[in-house]
């Protein structure tokens, strides 16, 4: 006997909870199941579809879809798949951004501009494209954002308002290497906390701290750590406290944007009636030509889970769904083929922004996201791959991960399900 | 030592390598011989000699190496955002500090003391499961807290008696299942209670639970012991059409709490079991060693693990799984047996736990024949995962197999922690940070219908009474309503 279902999903990233929700949705038992926290949390929370193309800005990424090279995943699923990723997308969250098809510029916290297709409401007062004056403020103990730093960057990559920074010391001491959530809390609570000799709530104190440098500027960005319960109240308190719109700047990890994005998709996985298993990693499948089942290693003990259909969706190198060492490159979980040159030193280029071949590491699908072997042929019948574990694109240079994961994780979703 | 060469020459490798195919086709390894003849370097020999031992990087070779775990920590702080004491306690630096930055300063500072914030880490475990490089937090905070207690902390403290009494529950409950009644009264008895807290720090807040009147072993001995389970097992797979010489044999390892305090759980389990066909034993045993690793008293652990994984191993050999009602003592046997302990058997005997329902969802259709079935008399339940349920892969299986169930309605109240942790918030001290943490918990609890509440782990399930007044079961107390009809052997 083995543990079972319809439909599994190996992996809890966003092509994952994709496939996921949108197997559920038409009607499968499906079980997702991930070894690790969702990498969601460690991601910005911004997602992008197509930003660049050979190191070309992308004003319309739908548009650029058919000029791809053939085994870039956008081509497989096709421009209507990539739209309906985003559609499942935008039912499921209330992300901003599907008003128009052209890329949103979003300020990060480094201070460049990144074309991305949907951003989290916290984001929208922020765009690039707003010809508003910013003022971007940083907190002395949260030294990831510069605000000063980042304010001069975007002017030197011309956007098209003026933007100033500055640092401002967070109100009510927390100590100097506090958790993001300690912020986020803090002002979700609204407790009141000391700031010069006085007690006030949190968001005016922090108001109270950022109102001799506000000048005029009509809105005001902060480090993404503005409420993780509800970080809407939050903003539109510090908003009514300033006289100016807020916004939040997406910062590295561990992520509030990321976080509360993760939260969203499990909702809907869990609405959708999925099942859901953590932190256990699938370490062996058994079958031929169709996969049996695979085996998990729960802390030592090997556990078999059967399904109809499987959804491979572990990540690229970085996620661990993709693995190399000096000898080659290999996907580990159903040990499907990495189409990689045979010399180790033709993975990489010189320069460090170079065109490097193991960006676009990743197994070879067929037209129905099946894994292929040498000759082309599926791998096995009933595994569908989705997200960074696909080759044949370099979603860094492109800005384009989130939006194969949407739109590849939808399409193994729906295909395997029509296949039960 | 010859460190600042080994670097020097082992980057050079790295470059020749580069240049040279007949290096990169025998995998590229910089290892003694590479390079060293042609280029007129010699390479990285204390890294590739064949006497290297890796611990010899640091001048102290008696603790265990876990270097590669600190390597791989990249200080992300996804720990430090998923620890439930950081969370409350801003004064607690995080599981980052406690592992992998305590573990280098101690290696690299002649007179570096751990840190005693290491007493405020819970042992939960939820870094273990959040860091997305692999370190091994859990373990290093094991061995961290085990060295303050062996070198800081005085053996004439009354601390270190409360921890050391807390964390050998197992004797104390020994004793007083002698006289049940009388040691019911005489730990909730008030001025005892402030004497306790007043010279050990057991706070007075919480009420002892109860010792049953039957110890479960009492009963297993009194029911006819593994020859009775025996045949109420052939009878089960004679009524379910199963081979009746089947090979279905169970270890269970019961615990100390359901054994001296809620035999009830105990009973569910072998009743299930049986109506499965499964024939038990139930071997020597101590405790699984969870509240001694929370309280850094190494020595009593390993005293006990080598009594669990010596009778456990004999029963594995001859083809037996064992089996946990209580995900404490099945992560204890599965995760930290393996990280601390080297006694013969350890890894087959952690490959053979597993918990209750977890073992009987991979070997039967537990599925289906809770979907066919229903319940009555239990209230809708309030589901709580205890995090150690949790860092197994197991924090939704309860809900999943109940989601099909007739009469009952199970619903998740959340993924905080319950605060208590073992023997945590029995601590005076901790006592706040305890409560501070269960607060999420015992809020959904009362937004959720229902006034009954379900858990595996005992402490969780104190804690849960504790803050909501509720009444507390496990989820094998609902199966075994569901299944089983003939109260066999009662």
């Amino acid at each position: 006997m083995a543990i079972e279902s319809d439909v599994l999903v190996i992996g809890g990233g966003l092509a994952g909870l994709t496939a996921g929700i949108s197997a559920a949705r038409e009607g499968a038992h499906v079980r997702l199941i991930t070894h690790k926290q969702s990498t969601l949390r460690q991601a910005s929370g911004l997602v992008d579809v197509l930003g660049y193309v050979d190191g070309e800005p992308v004003a319309d990424p739908f548009a650029a879809v058919p000029d791809l090279p053939a085994d870039h995943p956008y081509r497989i699923v096709g421009e209507s798949g990539v739209r309906e990723g985003l559609a499942l997308f935008d039912d499921v969250t209330d992300y901003r951004g599907d008003h128009t098809d052209r890329n949103a510029l979003v300020p990060t916290h480094g201070g460049t501009v990144k074309p991305t297709a949907r951003y989290p409401a916290s984001a929208a007062a922020g765009l690039a494209s707003d010809d508003r004056d910013a003022l971007l403020v940083g907190f002395e103990t949260l030294v990831d954002f510069d605000a000063p730093l980042a304010a001069d960057h975007l002017g030197a990559a011309g956007a098209p308002f003026a933007a100033d920074g500055a640092t401002v010391r967070f109100p009510g001491d927390l100590r100097p290497d506090a958790k993001v959530t300690r912020y986020a809390h803090l002002l979700d609570e609204n407790r009141p906390v000391d700031v010069d000799g006085r007690r006030l709530p949190a968001c005016e104190a922090l108001a109270e701290r950022v109102r001799p440098h506000l000048d005029g500027h009509e809105r005001v960005g902060f480090p993404a750590v503005l409420g993780d319960d509800d970080p809407a109240a939050v903003r539109a308190a510090l908003a009514a406290e300033l006289g100016a719109d807020v916004f939040e700047v997406p910062m590295g990890p561990p992520s509030l944007p990321g976080l509360r994005l993760a939260d969203r998709l499990y909702d809907a996985l869990d609405e959708a009636g999925a099942s859901l298993e953590t932190g256990v990693p699938v370490v062996d499948h058994e079958g031929g030509d169709r996969i049996e089942r695979v085996l998990v290693d729960r802390k030592g003990a090997t556990v078999p889970y059967a399904a109809d259909q499987y959804v491979l969706a572990t990540g690229g190198l970085v996620g661990k769904g993709v693995e190399s060492d000096r000898g080659g490159v290999r996907e580990p979980v159903f040990d499907c083929r990495v189409p990689h040159p045979a010399d180790r030193y033709d993975w990489f280029e010189d320069g460090v922004f170079g065109d490097h071949a193991f960006a676009r590491f990743g197994v070879d699908p067929d037209g129905e996201l099946r894994p292929t072997d040498e000759r082309g042929d599926p791998e096995f019948e009933n595994v569908r791959a989705a997200g960074s574990v696909l080759g044949g694109y370099d979603f860094p240079a492109e800005k384009s991960g989130a939006g194969v994961s949407l739109a590849t994780g939808r399409s193994a979703g729906v295909l395997a399900t029509e296949a039960l | 030592m010859t460190g600042e060469d080994t670097q020097d020459s082992s980057d050079g490798g790295a470059q020749d390598g580069a240049d040279d195919p007949d290096v990169e086709t025998d995998g590229g390894a910089v290892g003694p011989g590479d390079g060293r003849d042609d280029a007129g370097f010699a390479p990285a020999e204390p890294t590739a000699g064949e006497d290297f031992e890796p611990v010899q990087v640091f001048p102290d070779e008696e603790t265990m190496d876990l270097r590669p775990g600190a390597d791989d920590c990249y200080k992300c702080s996804t720990c430090d955002v998923n620890c439930p004491v950081a969370e409350v306690d801003d004064d607690f630096p995080g599981p980052k500090f406690q592992g992998p930055e305590q573990w280098r300063l101690k290696q690299n500072e002649e007179d570096y003391d751990v840190d005693e914030s290491i007493t405020s880490c819970s042992n939960c475990m939820r870094c273990d499961d959040a860091c997305p490089s692999g370190v091994p937090l859990s373990q290093m905070h094991n061995e961290a807290r085990g060295e303050f207690v062996r070198e800081e902390m005085s053996l004439l403290s009354p601390k270190y008696w409360r921890n050391r009494i807390l964390a050998n529950y197992r004797v104390s409950a020994q004793v007083a299942s002698v006289v049940p009644r009388l040691a019911n009264a005489a730990m909730n008895f008030g001025p005892a209670r402030w004497v306790m807290e007043k010279t050990l720090g057991v706070t007075s807040e919480r009420e002892f639970p109860e010792f049953a009147e039957q110890t479960f072993r009492e009963w297993w001995t009194a029911r006819g012991g593994a020859a009775a389970s025996r045949q109420n097992a052939r009878e089960a797979r004679q009524r379910r059409g199963d081979p009746v010489d089947a090979d279905r044999r169970v270890a269970y390892f019961h615990g100390c709490y359901a054994n001296y305090n809620t035999p009830e759980v105990a009973k569910a389990l072998v009743r299930v079991y049986e109506h499965f066909g499964y024939e038990l034993v139930v071997p020597e045993q101590r405790c699984s060693g969870t509240p001694m690793f929370a309280n850094g008293m190494l020595s009593d652990a390993r005293r006990d693990a080598e009594v669990n994984v010596s009778s456990l191993a004999d029963l594995v050999d001859r083809g037996y799984d064992a089996v946990c009602s209580c995900t404490s003592c099945s992560m204890a046997i599965r995760q930290e047996y393996p990280e601390l302990f080297d006694f013969e058997g350890t890894g087959e005997v952690a490959g053979s736990t597993f918990e209750a329902l977890e073992y009987l969802r991979i070997n039967e259709d537990l599925r289906g024949e809770l979907a066919d079935a229903s319940v009555d008399g239990f209230d809708d339940l309030a589901y709580h995962a205890p995090c150690h349920a949790r860092n197994q892969g197991l924090s939704r299986q309860a809900v999943e197999l109940f989601r099909e169930l007739d009469g009952v309605a199970v619903e998740d109240v959340g993924d905080s922690c319950s605060g208590i942790s073992g023997t945590y918030g029995w601590k005076a001290e901790k006592y706040d940070v305890s409560m501070e943490i269960g607060e999420e918990m015992f809020e959904h609890m009362e937004d959720a219908p229902g006034e009954t509440g379900l858990t595996e782990c005992p402490t969780c399930s104190m804690q849960m009474e504790h803050g909501t007044g509720y009444e507390i079961r496990h989820p094998l107390e609902v199966i075994e309503e569901a299944l089983v009809d003939d109260r066999v052997g009662v």
